[in-house]
C-alpha cells in the first residue's frame, strides 16, 4: 500500500465513493448496522440524506428520482428488516428498469451465518430481485465495488443494484481507488451500437409497409431524452402512426398527430385495432408484456415485426419477431432515421392514406367516452380538469396502481419523457406517493402530482410525514370511490359480481389525516366544484392531501378481457352489467 | 408461441407448450465469484426451467474462470430463452449451446463423459462376475477388501447407467457420480 492519502475507513469510502459517482441525494433509514455510515453523512454537507419513515418508502422515493432525472437512485438501509423491506422496490425497480443503488449494513463479517441481531442474508434474498448484487468482505474491495455497482445499474438495461456492507467493514481502514482507476469487470459490457445490417432490412421493410405502427415503450425513456427526440423525428419523417406502452408515455407527446394513445389492456380502441391489422410493427424498447399482447396466437397476426432493444432476452421472450435488433434505443434511432433519410427522400406518404383513413374510422369510436354526470364527479373528469388546470405549469405525475392509474393513463397528455412515474411491471402499490417525494427532491420548484387511489395511497401514506419535514409541497390526489376499483371490476367480470374484501369499510378522514401529519387536506364532491379545488392544491406552498370523491362504481374501460385479442375489445358504451357479466364464458371462469 | 389456449378465468393467459422438448448441454463460462452459482442455479428454478446434470470447477485458475455445464431440457423457444437469460448475468461471459454448436459442426452431438464411483458388495461367484464386468466396461478397482470393490468408471452417461443398472443384482451399495462434463470434437474453443 503506497502512502497514506487514500486510506479512509470504510464508511468514509462509502460517502466519497458516492460524491465520486455524482450522488447529490440519497433516501435512507438508520439502523445498527449503518450507523458508521450515518455518522459520516453527519459530518458532511454535499450529500442531502432524506429521511424516510419506512424503508419501501426510500426506495420508491429513489426510483421516483431516477425516472424524473435519469440518474442513479441511492437509498440506504441498515441490515435484516431494513433490508427485507426494501425487496419490494428493488423487484419494482427491476422489472421497470430504473437504476437503482441500493446500500445496505450488514452485522460484522465475524457473525455472518450465526443468526446475529437483524442478521439475514441479504445477497440471498436480493439476488433474484436485483441486476447483480456484492457482499464486501474486505474493505480494500469497497470503492472499486460502489463504482461497478453504479456503472451495472445504469448501463445496458438500468436496474437495481445491491452493495451489502458488514458492519466492521464500514470500521476497517483501507485504500480508496477513484472511479477512474478501476478497472470494470470483463464480463459484463453491453453493447450499444446495433447491427446496421438488421437496421437496413428494418428500413426496407418499413419503407414498403403499407399499414404500419410504431409501438415504444419504458426502453426510450431510460435511453435519454436525445432518444425521444429520434423517435419523433422518426415518426415525423416516416408518417406512422405510434403508439406506447404505459412506460413509455411522454416519449412522443400526446398532443402529436400521429399519436394513437396509449396500447394494452385498457388501450384505446384505435392503438388496439392498429396493432392488430397492421402489416409492419416496429417495437422500440418495449417487451411485448402480457397486458399488451392480449391473447397471444392472435397478437397482430399479420404483421412482420421489427423489435429494437438492449437486452437479448426480451427479444423472442413473448413474441417471436422478424428483423431483431440488439442495442441501445438511441443509437439504433440515429442509425435507422439516418438510413431512413438516405434511402427514401421524397418519401411516398400518399401509400399510407388508406391506413390513416381506417385509422380515422377507429378514432370516431371514441373508445374513451364516459357518461358526464353533473352531480358526482367522474373520476375520468377529474383528471381531464387535473390535466387541464397543470398542462401550462412544470409538471410530474405519480400514480399508485389500479383503475385510477388506468384513467391518468388515459386522461392525463403527457408531452414530455421523464415526466411519468408509475409501477407498470410489479404493480405495486404504495408506490407513487414516495416516488412523487423522490420527484419533488430532484425538482423542488416543480408541481409533482401523485394520482392515487384511497386503497393504494394507505400503503405508504406514513411518508407524508417526511414530506413535511423535509417542506416537500407534494400533492396527492385521490380518486377515493372506497373500493378497491380494479380488484372489484375483476370480481365482477370474473367472479359473479361477489366484491370479495374489495370494499374499504372503515375509510380514515383524509382531510384530518393530512392536517395530523401537518399538511393540508382538501376534499371535492361537487363537479361543480372540482377546478376551484384543483387551483387551491396547486397553489398551496404544502403537501396536499386532496380527497376527490368520485363515483363509487365506475368502471375502466375500453377493456381486452383476458384471453381475448386485441379486435375483440369491451367498449364503453357496450360494457352493461350483462357484457361485463359474460365477457368471460362459464368455462373459462372454472379453470382458475 | 403458436400456444393453444384457453378461455381463462385469470388475469393472466394459460398457454399449452405445442412445441416438443429437447435435451441440450450447454457449457457456462463465468467469473469465479462468491455467488456464482447460486445466481445460475437460482436463474433455472426461478424460471422454472430444468437442471438434469450440472458440473461445475474452476478451469483457469489465474483469470479466476470457472467453467458450468448444465444438461437441461426444454423446448426451443425456452432453450433459447435459457441462454439469453444466464448471458445476462453480470458475471457470466459467454453461454455456448453444445448441442447446437454440435449441430452445426455436422456431428450427432458433443463429447459428453462423466465420472462414477461405484461401491459394490463382492463376495463369492459375484464377487468374480463383479470384476470380470468391470474389466469389460474399463472400470478400474480403486479400493477394495474380501468383501467389497469400489469401481472407477468413466465414459457416457448411457455407459455408466448400464454399468450401475448391471451391478445392482451383485450387491450395488452406493453411487456417487460428478454429472457430465462436455466440449465440442473439432479445433475449435468454445
Amino acid at each position: 500500500m503506497s502512502g497514506t492519502e487514500n486510506q479512509m475507513t470504510g464508511a468514509e469510502i462509502v460517502l466519497q465513493a458516492l460524491r465520486d459517482n455524482g450522488v447529490e441525494h440519497i433516501f435512507g433509514y438508520p439502523g445498527g448496522a449503518v450507523l458508521p455510515i450515518y455518522d459520516e453523512i453527519h459530518q458532511q454537507d454535499d450529500i442531502q440524506h432524506i429521511l424516510v419513515r419506512h424503508e419501501q418508502g426510500a426506495g420508491h422515493m429513489a426510483e421516483g428520482y431516477a425516472r424524473s432525472t435519469g440518474k442513479v437512485g441511492v437509498m440506504l438501509v441498515t441490515s435484516g428488516p431494513g433490508a427485507t423491506n426494501a425487496v419490494t422496490p428493488l423487484q419494482d425497480a427491476l422489472m421497470d428498469s430504473i437504476p437503482l443503488v441500493c446500500i445496505s449494513g450488514q452485522v460484522p463479517t465475524s457473525l455472518i451465518g450465526s443468526d446475529a441481531f437483524q442478521e439475514c442474508d441479504t445477497v440471498g434474498i436480493t439476488r433474484p430481485c436485483t441486476k447483480h448484487n456484492w457482499l464486501v468482505k474486505d474493505v480494500n474491495d469497497l470503492a472499486r465495488i460502489i463504482h461497478e455497482a453504479f456503472r451495472v445499474a445504469q448501463s445496458g438495461r438500468p436496474g437495481p443494484v445491491v452493495v451489502d456492507i458488514p458492519k466492521d467493514v464500514q470500521f476497517a481502514t483501507g485504500t480508496y481507488t477513484p472511479p477512474s482507476a478501476v478497472p470494470t469487470q470483463k464480463s459484463y459490457q453491453p453493447k450499444k451500437q446495433g447491427d446496421l445490417k438488421k437496421i437496413e432490412e428494418a428500413v426496407e421493410l418499413m419503407r414498403n409497409a403499407r399499414q404500419p405502427i410504431i409501438y415504444s415503450g419504458g426502453g426510450v425513456i431510460n435511453s435519454g431524452p436525445e432518444a425521444s427526440h429520434l423517435l419523433r423525428e422518426l415518426v415525423e419523417l416516416t408518417g406512422f402512426p405510434i403508439t406506447s406502452t404505459l412506460m413509455g408515455l411522454g416519449a412522443y407527446p400526446a398532443s402529436g398527430k400521429a399519436w394513437l394513445g396509449m396500447l394494452g389492456m385498457h388501450g384505446t380502441y384505435e392503438a388496439n385495432m392498429a396493432m392488430h391489422d397492421c402489416d409492419v410493427m416496429v417495437c422500440i424498447g418495449a417487451r411485448f408484456d402480457d397486458r399488451i399482447t392480449g391473447r397471444l396466437n392472435a397478437f397482430s397476426p399479420n404483421s412482420k415485426k421489427i423489435h429494437i432493444d438492449i437486452d437479448p432476452s426480451s427479444i423472442n421472450k413473448n413474441v417471436r419477431v422478424d428483423v431483431p435488433i440488439l442495442g441501445d434505443v438511441g443509437t439504433v434511432l440515429e442509425d435507422m432515421v439516418r438510413l431512413w433519410r438516405a434511402a427514401s427522400k421524397s418519401a411516398d406518404k400518399a401509400r399510407l392514406s388508406d391506413w390513416w383513413e381506417t385509422i380515422t374510422k377507429w378514432r370516431a369510436r371514441n373508445s374513451l367516452a364516459y357518461a358526464p354526470n353533473d352531480d358526482v364527479i367522474m373520476p375520468q373528469y377529474a383528471i381531464q380538469r387535473l390535466y387541464e388546470l397543470s398542462k401550462d405549469r412544470d409538471t410530474y405525475i405519480t400514480t399508485e396502481v389500479g383503475q385510477h392509474q388506468m384513467w391518468a393513463a388515459q386522461f392525463f397528455g403527457f408531452e414530455q419523457p421523464n415526466r411519468w412515474m408509475t409501477s407498470g411491471g410489479l404493480g405495486t402499490m404504495g408506490y407513487g406517493f414516495p416516488a412523487a417525494i423522490g420527484v419533488q427532491v430532484a425538482h423542488p420548484n416543480s408541481l409533482v402530482v401523485d394520482i392515487a387511489g384511497d386503497a393504494s395511497i394507505q400503503m405508504c401514506i406514513q411518508e407524508m410525514s417526511c414530506a413535511v419535514q423535509y417542506g416537500l409541497p407534494v400533492k396527492i390526489f385521490i380518486l377515493n370511490n372506497q373500493y378497491m376499483g380494479m380488484v372489484r371490476q375483476w370480481q365482477q367480470l370474473l367472479h359473479g359480481n361477489r366484491l370479495s374484501h374489495s370494499y374499504t369499510e372503515a375509510m380514515p378522514d383524509f382531510v384530518k389525516l393530512a392536517e395530523a401529519y401537518g399538511g393540508v387536506g382538501i376534499r371535492c364532491e361537487k363537479p361543480s366544484e372540482l377546478d376551484a379545488a384543483i387551483r387551491k392544491m396547486i397553489d398551496t406552498p404544502a403537501p396536499v392531501i386532496f380527497d376527490c370523491r368520485v363515483a363509487n362504481l365506475a368502471n375502466c374501460f375500453p377493456m381486452i378481457p383476458s384471453g381475448k385479442a386485441h379486435n375483440e375489445m369491451l367498449l364503453p358504451d357496450e360494457a352493461t352489467d350483462e357484457a361485463v357479466a359474460n365477457a368471460i364464458d362459464a368455462k373459462g371462469r372454472q379453470l382458475v | 408461441m403458436n400456444a393453444h389456449l384457453q378461455p381463462t378465468g385469470s388475469a393472466y393467459f394459460i398457454a399449452k407448450e405445442t412445441e416438443l422438448a429437447e435435451t441440450h448441454t450447454l457449457s457456462v463460462l463465468v467469473d469465479n465469484e462468491p455467488g456464482v452459482l447460486a445466481r445460475v442455479i437460482g436463474l433455472f428454478s426461478g424460471r422454472g426451467y430444468n437442471i438434469e446434470s450440472l458440473t461445475v470447477s474452476e478451469t483457469e485458475h489465474e483469470a479466476h474462470l470457472s467453467r458450468i455445464t448444465i444438461v437441461t431440457r426444454g423446448t426451443p423457444h425456452v432453450l433459447d430463452q435459457i441462454k439469453n437469460q444466464l448471458e445476462r448475468l453480470v458475471p457470466v461471459h459467454r453461454v455456448v449451446d453444445l448441442t447446437v454448436r454440435a449441430g452445426s459442426l455436422g456431428h450427432d452431438r458433443p463429447i459428453e463423459r462423466e465420472l462414477a464411483l461405484v461401491k459394490v458388495h463382492g463376495s463369492g461367484d459375484h464377487r468374480v462376475e463383479a470384476l470380470r464386468l468391470a474389466d469389460a466396461f474399463r472400470a478400474s478397482v480403486i479400493d477394495a477388501n474380501i468383501d467389497h470393490f469400489v469401481f472407477e468408471i468413466t465414459g457416457k452417461p448411457s455407459k455408466i447407467e448400464q454399468f450401475i443398472a448391471i451391478m445392482k443384482p451383485l450387491g450395488l451399495i452406493e453411487v456417487c457420480r460428478t454429472g457430465i462434463a462436455a466440449m465440442n470434437r473439432g479445433p475449435q474453443g468454445m
